[in-house]
């Protein structure tokens, strides 16, 4: 067996076609072990890590991320005894699955599994595959084969392979004529219109048989029904309040645990919250220096990164507000797990920094860039999520002022950034326009007095007025 | 606190608690009293204590290759037991020779405490054959996919034992049956409680509730705690910690015991959590906060248990590394063979229609071999 194996896309999910790359954890070149994490691959059902078939080193990556894979093409290749030194490439899987796929012979009655059904989708197992599929099969005997007298008819000649015959393309049905009979259209498509408010009965169908397609329910609510010229005498309808006018949205996921933090954290720990305007426009200032700067020239700088460093500088002179109730004892910690609320298609998460006192600042501004970037994919790791001390929240992106932050459960403050506008303000004696902005601070009352609450927001502030000074003073 | 509660054991019990003889951070809890007035308690040497840790990390380490194999396209899909380690090994290694099992799909874990060879379902899920095995050899039935159904089947042979007289005594016959939470909302499984509960026969209804029917979440099934369902039925319920191995063994034990002693049948509720997939096919980031899982892992029925050797001095580091070792190279051996599983011919599938053949199979078998023999390739 050749030294060089290639490791084919395999059928992640019973019946799926094809699977995307979605990032490669190794690249060419890289020692893996036996079961090491290789490759993401997202498909229809899932994302999932494919782990390495043999121990070795990757000689060869077939597929960049972000390429749509068959199942079944190569998709990396491993020598499995590197140290035996360089070999010729084997040839590729591809090139040697290409001779062996034949033609689709439409041997498979429609509505049979593995034969093509409605909608051009194939029939498996259990519903339906992803979509329309050509069965990959051995070629027919080229010399007749011994095909007996009752062979069936398929087999019967030995014909050089056929172009492929085509599951009988969905005819469009002219409109239904159903007169008064039942509309036709799938569930799904029913319960869409039904969300959607759309009777169906209004409709025409552009399926088959005259049934009506999720698409004309979607276009019947895009295009406004043209309204009728009014009867002059008509009065408006009373508006009506019943429930066709109401949305019922289940809770759950994200949206049910944040309720239950929420509600927990609000009505365990007494909240404070107190605000401070501040000017800060020596520390945008300081910003743009940062971001003209060569060695800061890939990382994204916003003002959230000089809250989040004024943040993790301040506890350390007031550590008691990065703290935990433990009913008969309050954890103070040593370590701030800075946590930053993200909106996110799921909802709202708070993924934290672990231990970002302990950054540099250019090591903070990755960590919530990246931070951000991973939330927004939806993919923040569950250890990401956990073990949050302090957070920070910015409003300020959409625009808002300030607000009163709920903490998050087990957390004793939050920050909460506003937005950053040029403001008239009294400067050096004389109105000026400046960069404003107000912080707010919600603080559990148990654990942090207003004395502390206040001078750690001044802290915060007065770093955010004038980074430069506060890093030399502070020291 | 509701009539038949026990008294809450430990901090991460759900309301209601549940019997729990290990905590978390690997502190025995001496003895727990149910709410019928059962005492629960283990008494394990050493030796024993060793072996259920090392039942718990190699069923874990076997199915993590089993996962593997499946993403490389060794398997047609999986049912990982990743989370429930200590339910399946605590029930498996509470049955005695005699008592018989009805499996799920994930019961990998009861299967491997029977002692029997971890790669006996693995031609089901590679697809190479359709699971078959002699249920009276193994005394564990086949491992069933329609949820629910094996209740009944075991409902029925339970009440045959009692027929045959095989209870009645301490060293009678017991059977268990196993299904999951979301298997409670079957109509199969309450036929099982109603015949089992009027029949008085000798079943443990053993229910891993691992929180999720695939995405469907526990409150979606039930408005009270599972193990209060038998009540309707007429028989006791009892909920257990299902990531301690030890309150699952004793909860279990006791259960099986009444059973062979004919009296009558017992819901167990093993409350646990699925740490992975339904299956391969599912993802469950989809329908499960990353933070739930979080909460869950630091109730890891292995960590527990090592936690629990180390401070009792029964186990060591080199005792863990063995078992790790070991765990690996039975792992390893497992792939290797499940490698070696060859795909069957394709006519073989019309030899278990019917016991003696049949005219009409016999004919379909040969145009199938015709149609067979007009492709280019190997035999089949």
């Amino acid at each position: 067996m050749s030294r060089i194996k290639e490791f084919t896309l395999p059928d992640l999910g019973e019946g799926l076609t094809e699977g995307e790359i979605l990032a490669w954890l190794v690249k060419v070149g890289d020692t893996v072990e036996l079961n090491q994490p290789i490759v993401e691959v997202e498909t229809a059902k899932a994302a999932v890590e494919i782990p390495a078939k043999w121990a070795g080193q990757i000689t060869r990556i077939f597929h960049e991320a972000g390429t749509v894979v068959e199942v079944g093409a190569p998709i990396v290749a491993i020598d499995t005894d590197p140290s035996a030194g360089p070999v010729e490439p084997a040839p590729s899987a591809a090139s040697l699955a290409a001779v062996e796929v034949a033609p689709a012979e439409g041997m498979v009655e429609p509505g049979m599994i593995g034969g093509p059904a409605p909608g051009g989708r194939t029939a498996v197992l259990v519903g339906y595959g992803p979509r329309t599929t050509t069965a990959k099969r051995r070629p027919r005997r080229t010399d007749g084969g011994t095909p007996p007298a009752s062979a069936p008819p398929a087999a019967a000649a030995a014909a050089p392979p056929v172009a492929p015959s085509a599951p009988p393309a969905p005819v469009p049905a002219p409109p239904a004529t159903n007169g008064d009979g039942p509309v036709l259209a799938k569930p799904p498509v029913r319960k869409l219109a039904r969300d959607l408010g759309v009777d169906l009965a209004t409709l025409t169908g552009s399926g088959p048989h005259g049934s009506i397609t999720r698409a004309d329910v979607e276009r019947a609510v895009a295009v406004p029904e043209p309204v009728a010229a009014a009867p002059a005498a008509a009065t408006v309808a009373a508006p009506i309040f019943d429930a066709s006018r109401e949305q019922r949205v289940p809770v759950k996921g994200v949206r049910k645990l944040t309720a239950q933090n929420m509600s927990a954290s609000a009505f365990t720990a007494p909240h404070v919250t107190e605000f401070v305007t501040v000017d800060v426009t020596r520390g945008m200032k300081v910003l743009d220096k940062l971001r003209e700067h060569r060695e800061w020239r890939d990382v994204k700088v916003s003002p959230l990164l000089l809250a989040a460093r004024a943040v993790v500088l301040a506890v350390t002179r007031h550590p008691m507000v990065n703290s935990t109730w433990a009913g008969d004892e309050i954890v103070v910690k040593e370590y701030v797990n800075l946590g930053i609320a993200a909106a996110t298609q799921r909802g709202l998460i708070v993924p934290n920094i672990k231990d970002a006192g302990r950054l540099s600042l250019r090591e903070l501004a990755e960590a919530l860039n990246a931070l951000v970037a991973t939330a927004r994919s939806g993919k923040t790791p569950p250890a990401d999520m956990s073990g949050g001390t302090l957070s920070i929240t910015n409003v300020g992106v959409f625009g808002i002022d300030t607000g009163t932050p709920i903490l998050p459960p087990g957390e004793t403050a939050i920050l909460c950034l506003g937005a950053i506008r040029p403001t008239p303000w009294v400067h050096k004696g004389k109105i000026r326009i400046r960069q404003v902005t107000t912080l707010g601070l919600s603080f559990d009352h148990r654990i942090v007095d207003g004395e502390l609450g206040s001078r750690f927001l001044a802290d915060v502030a007065a770093f955010m007025a004038d980074p430069e000074g506060c890093a030399l003073t502070w020291g | 606190m509701a009539k038949g509660d026990l008294e809450t054991v430990g901090a991460d019990a759900p309301a209601g608690g549940y019997v729990q003889l290990l905590t978390p951070d690997g502190d025995r809890v001496e003895r727990v009293t149910g709410p019928d007035g059962t005492e629960y308690s283990v008494d394990f040497t050493d030796a024993e204590y060793r072996t259920l840790y090392r039942d718990l990390v190699t069923v874990r380490r076997l199915d993590a290759e089993a996962t593997a194999l499946q993403r490389q396209g060794e398997l047609g899909i999986w049912a990982s037991l990743l989370g429930q380690e200590a339910a399946q090994v605590g029930a498996g290694r509470a049955m005695r020779p005699q008592d018989m099992a009805f499996p799920t799909y994930r019961e990998h874990g009861v299967l491997y405490t029977r002692g029997i060879d971890p790669i006996m379902p693995f031609g089901l899920f590679r697809g190479v054959n359709q699971g078959g095995w002699d249920p009276q050899e193994y005394k564990f039935n086949q491992y069933t996919i329609v949820i629910g159904a094996q209740t009944l089947h075991a409902t029925g042979y339970a009440m045959g034992i009692t027929m045959d007289g095989k209870t009645g005594s301490a060293d009678g016959e017991a059977v268990i049956a196993f299904f999951g939470d979301g298997a409670t909302s079957q109509g199969d499984v309450n036929e099982a409680f109603v015949w089992s509960g009027v029949y008085h026969a000798p079943i443990v209804f053993f229910c891993q509730n691992n929180q999720y029917a695939i995405s469907e979440p526990l409150e979606r099934q039930t408005r009270i705690p599972l193990y209060r369902r038998s009540s309707g039925f007429g028989f006791p319920g009892v909920r257990v910690d299902g990531n301690d191995v030890l309150a699952t063994f004793a909860v279990t034990r006791a259960a099986l015991d009444n059973a062979r002693q004919g009296q009558g049948p017992t819901l167990i509720e093993a409350y646990t959590y699925r740490m992975g997939a339904h299956t391969s096919s599912d993802d469950p980031t989809r329908y499960r906060i990353a933070s739930e899982v979080e909460s869950w892992k630091v109730k890891d029925p292995i960590s527990r248990l090592k936690a629990f050797l180390e401070k009792q001095q029964v186990g060591d580091a080199a005792f863990f590394a063995e078992v790790d070792e070991q765990a690996k190279a039975e792992a390893i051996a497992l792939r290797e063979r499940v490698l070696e599983l060859q795909d069957p011919d394709p006519v073989t599938m019309f030899d278990h229609v019917y016991p003696h053949g049949s005219p009409e199979v016999d004919a379909q078998r040969e145009a199938f071999q015709r149609y067979q023999a007009t492709f280019e390739g190997s035999a089949h």
